[in-house]
């Protein structure tokens, strides 16, 4: 009888709330002050770890180790291509350091005299010290990213007093600043930290896991994985000038078209994943502001294996090149929100840039005509991969690809890959066509091409190509970049870039674009390398 | 009784090791490699071998299985790459979501669809019969996800009826006090009507969209065999004998045609949960579906074993008390065991 | 495919043989003329059998052509459905796509059905004589009912990948309990019925008992859950698709079609999801009403 009549009720109240639950009521006026306060992120996935020195850090752990943890220097703003604020690659300022002094073969920083942890203890030569030679000797993609600019021995890191500390350069290396401002070297509290170090783990990533030892802006106030973070501004943070706003909620919604009604129904903030076609109807609607920056250093490509039969045949890679159907990639699938890396003048002179559009473009009779001549005619059966994980862009793209090199005969099996074995699958490297995005944090044309055409063949050198003439333009740009020799840097990346462009391992399809949007009273957005976003610039009226 | 019931417990355990060790081997058969995964983006074939090392996943499988069991005995289910917390404590704080969502998904169901089909069956051939049967046919041929998604866009995105689809309770109300861990109940012990409204009008559309999609294998079991009650001997008899027909068809042919119902409830249930991993997805709800889901797509093994384990156990559990439920519904097995 | 089903579900031995197959046929007149919906679900299964087979030839554009310009074009008359994101026909491809899911559907049932029919004698012997056949076809289902049905079929796929053949077994197998869970319990209810007993006085063997009087008795509930099954077939490789699992592109299947659309809901382009999502139910909604009809038709208990 009871059940009955509970059941009776909550069906009652169900009802009476299903109808009568009016619009404005999600938030309560009690609410309304707090709401103001604070900041509603939505995006598909959260962090899984708060530290990005720990093993299998994801990207949006990136998001959070940059609000909470400061490094010795950042970067200063400069206007970017759109008239928003776009990081200057090349002006440095203070975070944790007030100073800092480049020698010819080292950098002494010295330390804001007042800059404390969260837990307000100070913040030491010796922390900045623990902190760099942990992200030089944890391994995994910390200590990889510090290698990316010759920063690689504990050695390097020298304390000379309580709140100076110097880096010494194992070579000339013009990267090794720049990677200094990046998110790795961030600076941890190392006592509180080696408090809850073991044996196993004597860099205590298990504790930093889940806290934050850091000095950064904002403290998390409340985590819980996979469904939201909070974030509380840290009201003694030395850094830089106090953020505008007091709280952060970063909220996991795993469903775009969610997304986008929440953003359209002022229920959200801010979001920067949104499939393009969301974006580009948010602009033309006008009620949201959108803010589309393309990536720095980077692109999506078709890549093709060398070592595989037919693409170890140049002319069956610009057979490719030239049946690629990049104008409907264009449209269909980026809907026009992405930067053309194709069809550049005949006659247009090589750029000392990276990214820059080839000149290949979509033609069909010259397709068929390099597969005749490669010994081709009638094409070849292959599959071309994708990863799983950013299917709303590579799925459309595949299907519009295979449908293109049909028509010149190459038959292509689509082979969707689940995002966790993507890696695995390029490790391999077995996949003979496939499509991938490659972005430097570092926006230098010379670690572009280190990373993705050098012969040493590393992980994101998909194609495993290998060619004794790009090795030395590319080592000759890197050595010309530390010494300043300008002529000789200017020659050997114009080398590379037509090099690659020739050859043809891999063919740029366009610049994605980093798109944000947000309601009409935030702004401050700013565009970092690392593409996140910086909560410390952001205010919200 | 306590007998049957400890027999009834016995007989499970074949089933646990089964799953076990079919749970074991399915997330090792997985073509994900999970080193690789979380050595970082630019791992070494090197870097790869010291994190696999690290993870244990370089032990021939009998040994991994070893420590598998080992562990699990100790109550330890590993921990979740993917979230960095040990799976027991995320299950735990994730299951009474999926399982207030599931009931309350699954009550809704019931009240609907039980009446539906007593009609449906009383009224055999009738318009009110069709009716039934089309309506609750249309609500299990929609794919959930699709039943889910539509209900936001209209009640939520158009209409603004709905609060927005973000989890349990309002981002900015306060969560009630945990006593149970189902928000309904709990905000009501502590007399918080403000969070009971807001965590009710958060579970109405995922709730509608489990419910529209049980309608139908309810209503048609009670359909089905209400029909066959109808037209039994006891319920001719009792009909003959001149009781009144709402009396025949509550007391005789419902009691009766009750029993196939609990019958498929256990399956209901079962399928429920299943939906509730794609209606958790749409619904940004923060339960061990969706939780298993993205565990599955990472590769990471142990929140699947997890979340495998925990729902094998509910399910015998549940199954349990069908069993008995079928002795107090229909005294013919109570009396053969 | 309805009568011969009616046919073999057809009790034997209590009733003259001569002529069951034409007083089946006018039983199933007398059921579609007293029932509306099932004479209607009957003709929509045909005009899914029709799709499935000329479909192709139905189909005014080629499912697979992408047009970038027409891209995203809402119903009109030269698009009777619309066009999706690559500016393909979506009538066409649902057209098409009726084969696929078709095959998906009865495939994976016939392998249910034949397995679970097997298991399901073994079933009904089982409920019939309880003791260690009992055991063991309740444990065997026990184990892969406790698993999550689609967590469970979505581990299968991942590991051995995603073919249609690989969805097709999947979901036989995480149906494969329901069938023989069901037939136990209604073989436990009937074993003590009256015409049970009186089967056994007569001298039947316990096996004849199992097949000829029980197992007809069985069978109109095995056929409404084989009409459910084949419409969560398809919803199961719909639910694959949702998040990535299923059929590969750019093959057109109603559940990938409408997980695509599904992404296109708030923006207003509803035709993508909604027209391959009515295609998906009217096909559920056409086997399940089926289920409902056959059920009729075979019940023994209403052909008296």
């Amino acid at each position: 009888m009871k059940r009955r009549d509970f059941l009776k009720s909550t069906v009652a109240t169900a009802a009476v709330s299903a109808g009568g639950v009016p619009a404005p009521a999600i938030w309560s006026s009690a609410k309304a002050q707090s709401r103001a306060e604070t900041l509603l992120i939505v995006s598909e996935s959260g962090p899984n770890n708060l530290d990005i020195h720990g093993v299998g850090t994801n990207v949006p752990g990136y998001e959070a180790s940059w609000n909470c943890y400061d490094r010795l220097i950042s970067h200063e703003m400069k206007e970017g291509p759109n008239g928003v604020p776009y990081y200057d690659r090349d002006k440095f300022k203070p975070e944790l350091a007030e100073d800092m002094n480049v020698g010819d073969m080292s950098a002494t920083f010295k330390l804001k005299k007042n800059a404390v942890f969260h837990d307000g203890t100070p913040v030491t030569a010796k922390d900045v010290k623990w902190s760099l030679d942990r992200a030089v000797t944890v391994g995994g993609f910390p200590t990889f990213q510090m290698k990316a600019g010759s920063l690689e021995k504990p050695e390097q890191f020298v304390v000379v007093d309580d709140r100076t500390i110097r880096v010494d350069f194992i070579r000339k290396d013009r990267l090794t600043i720049p990677d200094l401002a990046v998110i790795v070297p961030c600076v941890v509290n190392s006592e509180l930290v080696k408090k809850h170090a073991t044996a196993e783990d004597p860099w205590g990533l298990e504790y930093t896991k889940q806290n934050v030892a850091g000095s950064g802006a904002y403290k998390i106030a409340k985590w819980t994985p996979g469904v939201d973070v909070t974030f509380e501004r840290n009201e003694a943070w030395t850094g830089g000038p106090m953020p505008k706003v007091r709280r952060v909620i970063w909220r996991v919604v795993p469903s775009a078209g969610n997304r986008r009604a929440l953003l359209e129904r002022g229920d959200a903030d801010i979001s920067y994943d949104l499939p393009n076609k969301d974006f580009v109807e948010l602009k033309n609607d006008g009620k949201l502001s959108i803010v589309s920056t393309p990536y720095s250093n980077g692109i999506q490509y078709i890549g093709m294996n060398v070592t595989k039969p037919p693409f170890d045949n140049v002319k069956v890679r610009q057979a490719v090149a030239y049946a690629l159907p990049y104008q409907k990639i264009m449209d269909a699938v980026m809907f026009g929100l992405s930067k053309p890396m194709f069809g550049a003048a005949a006659d247009a002179p090589t750029e000392v840039a990276w990214p820059q559009a080839h000149k290949y473009n979509t033609d069909l009779a010259k397709a068929r005509q390099l597969l005749a001549e490669a010994g081709y005619p009638n094409g070849f059966e292959t599959t071309i991969s994708f990863d799983l994980g950013f299917a709303g862009i590579n799925e459309p793209l595949c299907v519009l690809a295979q449908e293109s090199l049909q028509q010149i005969g190459v038959k292509t099996t689509i082979n969707k890959v689940p995002g966790a074995n993507w890696r695995t699958e390029l490790n391999k490297k077995e996949m003979p066509l496939f499509t991938n995005v490659f972005s430097g944090w570092l926006d230098y044309p010379e670690y572009f091409f280190f990373w993705c055409y050098d012969g040493q063949n590393s992980v994101f050198n998909t194609m495993s190509y290998q060619n004794p003439a790009m090795d030395k333009l590319i080592a000759g740009a890197r050595a010309a970049a530390a010494t300043g020799d300008k002529p000789t840097y200017d020659k050997d990346v114009r080398g590379f870039v037509d090099l690659a462009f020739a050859d043809a391992p891999r063919v740029p399809l366009f610049q994605p674009y980093v798109n944000v949007a947000m309601q009409k009273n935030v702004s401050g957005y700013q565009y970092w390398f690392h593409r996140r976003l910086d909560y410390r610039a952001l205010v919200k009226a | 009784m306590l007998k049957t019931i400890g027999d009834r417990i016995l007989t499970t355990i074949p089933a646990l090791i089964g799953v076990v060790l079919v749970s074991f081997l399915l997330t090792r058969v997985l073509p994900g490699d999970t080193a690789a995964y979380f050595a970082g983006p630019a791992a070494t074939p090197q870097a790869i071998a010291e994190v696999k090392a690290k993870l244990g996943l370089d032990k021939p499988l009998p040994e991994q299985f070893a420590k598998y069991v080992v562990d699990l005995a100790h109550g330890d289910l590993g921990q979740s790459l993917t979230t960095g917390q040990p799976v027991l404590a995320d299950l735990t704080s994730r299951l009474p979501a999926s399982a207030e969502l599931t009931l309350f998904g699954l009550i809704l169901s019931l009240v609907i669809a039980i009446p539906l089909g007593v009609v449906a069956a009383v009224r055999q051939g009738s318009a009110v019969d069709h009716i039934c049967r089309v309506v609750v046919t249309a609500g299990v041929s929609l794919p959930v996800f699709f039943t889910g998604l539509i209900l936001v866009y209209v009640f939520y995105f158009i209409l603004q009826w709905s609060p927005a689809p973000l989890g349990r309770i309002d981002v900015f109300a306060t969560t009630p006090p945990t006593v149970t861990g189902f928000y309904l109940i709990d905000s009501l012990v502590v007399g918080d009507y403000e969070a009971f409204r807001s965590a009710l009008s958060q579970m109405l559309l995922p709730g509608v969209t489990l419910a529209i999609f049980s309608l139908a294998p309810i209503a048609r079991i009670t359909r089905a065999s209400m029909i066959s009650a109808l037209s039994a001997e006891f319920t001719r008899t009792a009909k003959a004998s001149g009781l009144s027909p709402r009396r025949v068809i509550v007391t005789y042919a419902l009691r009766n045609a009750l029993l196939p119902v609990v019958t498929t409830l256990g399956m209901v249930f079962s399928f429920l949960l299943g939906a509730n991993v794609l209606v958790e997805k749409v619904f940004a709800w923060p339960g061990v579906g969706s939780y298993a889901v993205e565990a599955l797509i990472a590769s990471d093994f142990a929140p699947v074993q997890g979340f495998v384990l925990a729902m094998a156990i509910i399910y015998v559990v549940l199954n349990l008390l069908i069993d008995l439920a079928y002795g107090v519904i229909d005294p013919r097995v109570r009396m053969s065991s | 495919m309805s009568a011969p089903a009616a046919a073999d579900g057809a009790p034997s031995g209590q009733q003259r043989p001569k002529g069951r197959f034409a007083e089946t046929l006018s039983h199933a007149r007398h059921i579609i003329g007293e029932n509306p919906v099932t004479g209607l679900s009957f003709a929509l299964f045909a005009l899914l059998l029709l799709c499935a087979v000329f479909g192709p030839l139905l189909s005014p554009y080629d499912p697979l052509a992408s047009d970038t310009v027409a891209a995203l074009k809402p119903p009109s008359a030269h698009h009777w459905f619309g066009t999706d994101q690559l500016g393909r026909d979506i009538l066409s491809r649902v057209l098409v796509a009726t084969r696929l899911d078709m095959l998906i559907a009865i495939l994976s049932v016939a392998l249910v059905f034949f397995a679970g029919g097997l298991a399901g004698v073994a079933g009904v012997a089982a409920g019939f004589f309880g003791g260690w056949t009992d055991r063991i076809v309740g444990r065997v289902s026990d184990t892969i009912m406790a698993f999550p049905l689609f967590v469970l079929a979505m581990g299968i796929v991942a590991a051995l990948g995603n073919t249609v053949t690989n969805i097709v077994i999947t979901t036989a197998i995480i149906n494969f309990p329901l069938y023989t869970r069901i037939v136990r319990a209604e073989a436990n209810v009937r074993r003590n019925a009256g015409y049970v007993l009186a089967a056994r006085l007569t001298g039947n063997s316990d096996t004849r008992i199992a097949l000829t009087t029980i197992l007809p008795n069985i069978l109109p509930i095995m056929v409404v859950q084989m009409s459910l099954t084949m419409g969560y077939a398809i919803l199961n490789a719909a639910g694959l698709s949702f998040i990535g699992l299923g059929v590969r592109p750019p093959a057109a299947e109603w559940g990938i079609m409408v997980a695509e659309g599904s992404a296109f809901i708030v923006s207003g382009e509803w035709w993508i999801a909604l027209f391959p999502g009515l295609a998906l139910m009217l096909a559920v909604f056409c086997f399940n009403l089926v289920g409902d009809g056959l059920r009729d038709i075979v019940d023994p208990l209403r052909r008296t």
